[in-house]
């Protein structure tokens, strides 16, 4: 069972980028083994409310069990409570928020806000580093990336909130990782889509010094192609049992601890 | 089955980096893994510690050479090497290339000492050709600013120089290692004599399928650069995307006809 937490629908707005349709990402996830994908709303990431994205969000899982909704929030909006009240009823795995593409500071007084709802109603906050490499994005595409400082911020506002942070390399989990505390670093989930395989081997460094257990799988379909993070798997030497927590049993022991 | 990677590098003692013996070896160890038969590498100097790694000194440059011979030579069903020079040492580089290929190099590393289409670099086209082999050129995809640490020169320059040495092949180094690469591509699509290399930490949705429109599949080389599962992400995905014969030219045959006849004979079955 592979469970991929960083998927989108819908489009880009700065390249051609297929394969954002319902359809076409669960050719992928077959191609890939992938069973169950937790979908944001790509396009929606740059609306002005990107809760509107969210319906098509939860008609798709409602159509296709191997979708989860990963509904957003957008803290500045006078909506953002109902959104987020309707999310739990939806029963999504977590929310997301994309705090510099709102222009939002993104450990500003909205997303403390945001955080300590989250944390109240049990949801995981979803959070990426990037979308895109920062050498490669379109002149107008000028929303800073997430700075680990923030995450670090973030997580000290309440010691209830658990932080999905997708998108992120080395260097970004160690500053995060290192700049907490144990309690703090272990409400912390990483997906690996951004950290570089051999021969440089940062997640199999990763791994032994941050903990394989706060590790989960995540592509950035369809802006990425899959196969790169069954790639990074194939290439580290696991037990069957250390491949299977990173696929979706971090995942469940994650969303679990907050059930209990 | 061969597969050919057109993009390696490789550490050494006289770079910085205290875990270049580990790096090489999980390189090598992660290309058993994945089928490589051939790593095609070049070291840039000395990685910085004694010269910039993109302006590599003369001396830091011999001394980068020599070791990748000597990394040939150890393993020589394994191991290629193309011979770096820096294009500001005019005599140096020749010499530099004549004594390497002498040795057993099969292609020319240029990284970003000075932009592609400077006339500095026409004696070095001049001496790939009479030596008959490719020249790897390091690219920013679409280059909108100078970066520090660099003369990075993009898809159009490389176009410019490739059309001035039509005889020369040029490879085009990391589409996918950052920058616009649909720039790139639309740069060299009506270049014959500039080949693709599709390594770089970049696996983009798309960037497959955009390639084999731009340049079709005989023009496409595979390699990784420093990200291996990369280059076998996109391996992966062009075995989806394409017939095991186009598939196959991309792992080595296209590799095999741009570089010195039987020079890969070791590695390519």
């Amino acid at each position: 069972m592979r469970t991929d937490i960083n998927t989108f629908l819908g489009r880009y707005p700065f390249r051609r980028a297929p394969g954002g349709s319902p359809q076409a990402l669960l050719e992928s996830m077959d191609r890939t083994d992938i069973a169950e994908a937790w979908i944001s709303n790509l396009s929606a990431i740059f609306w002005r409310d990107p809760t509107e994205g969210n319906g098509v969000l939860y008609q798709a899982a409602e159509f296709q069990p191997r979708f989860r909704p990963v509904p957003a929030i957008h803290p500045a909006l006078p909506n953002w409570r109902d959104a987020l009240k309707e999310a739990v009823e939806r029963r999504a795995p977590c929310v997301r928020a994309d705090p510099t593409f709102y222009a939002l500071e993104p450990d500003g007084s909205e997303m403390r806000a945001l955080a300590a709802a989250c944390a109240g109603a049990g949801l995981p906050l979803l959070l990426a580093v990037r979308l895109e490499d920062a050498r490669q994005r379109h002149p107008n595409d000028v929303a800073a990336e997430l700075p680990s400082s923030a995450v670090r911020a973030l997580l000290r506002t309440d010691p209830a909130l658990r932080l999905i942070v997708t998108h992120a390399d080395k260097d970004f989990v160690e500053q995060v990782h290192f700049g907490s505390t144990p309690p703090e670093a272990q409400r912390l989930l990483w997906d690996i889509c951004w950290i570089w395989g051999p021969p440089e081997d940062h997640l199999a460094l990763l791994l032994k010094t941050v903990g394989l257990d706060r590790f989960t799988f995540g592509t950035g379909l369809p802006l990425r192609l899959p196969e790169n993070s069954v790639a990074k798997l194939d290439l580290l030497d696991l037990s069957p049992e250390h491949r299977l927590q990173l696929e979706s049993g971090n995942l469940q022991a994650f969303l679990a601890g907050f059930r209990s | 089955m061969t597969l050919i990677d057109v993009h390696a590098h490789f550490f050494h003692p006289a770079g910085p980096r205290a875990d270049w013996a580990e790096r090489n070896a999980s390189r090598l160890k992660a290309g058993e893994r994945m089928g490589i038969t051939c790593h095609i590498a070049s070291i840039l100097g000395s990685w910085g510690r004694t010269s910039p790694t993109y302006f590599p000194s003369p001396a830091d440059l011999s001394v980068g050479n020599e070791t990748l011979l000597a990394l040939q030579r150890g393993l020589p069903s394994q191991i290629r090497g193309y011979v770096c020079v820096n294009p500001n040492f005019g005599s140096h580089a020749l010499a530099e290339i004549d004594r390497c290929l002498a040795a057993g190099m099969v292609g020319i590393k240029l990284a970003a000492s000075r932009r592609a289409d400077d006339p500095l670099l026409d004696p070095i086209c001049a001496s790939a050709r009479s030596h008959g082999v490719p020249i790897l050129h390091h690219i920013w995809q679409h280059r909108r600013r100078d970066w520090p640490g660099q003369e990075a020169s993009d898809a159009a320059e490389l176009a410019t120089l490739a059309a001035r040495h039509p005889e020369v092949v040029f490879i085009l180094a990391h589409l996918a290692g950052g920058g616009d690469w649909l720039h790139s591509l639309h740069a060299v699509r009506a270049l014959p004599n500039i080949y693709v290399d599709l390594s770089g930490s970049g696996v983009d949705g798309g960037m497959l399928e955009a390639c084999i429109d731009a340049v079709g599949t005989g023009r496409l080389l595979w390699g990784a650069d420093i990200t291996l599962d990369t280059g076998w992400a996109k391996l992966r995905y062009l075995e989806h995307l394409l017939e095991e014969d186009a598939c196959e030219a991309i792992r080595w045959r296209n590799a095999v006809s741009v570089f010195p006849p039987n020079s890969l004979l070791a590695v390519s079955g």
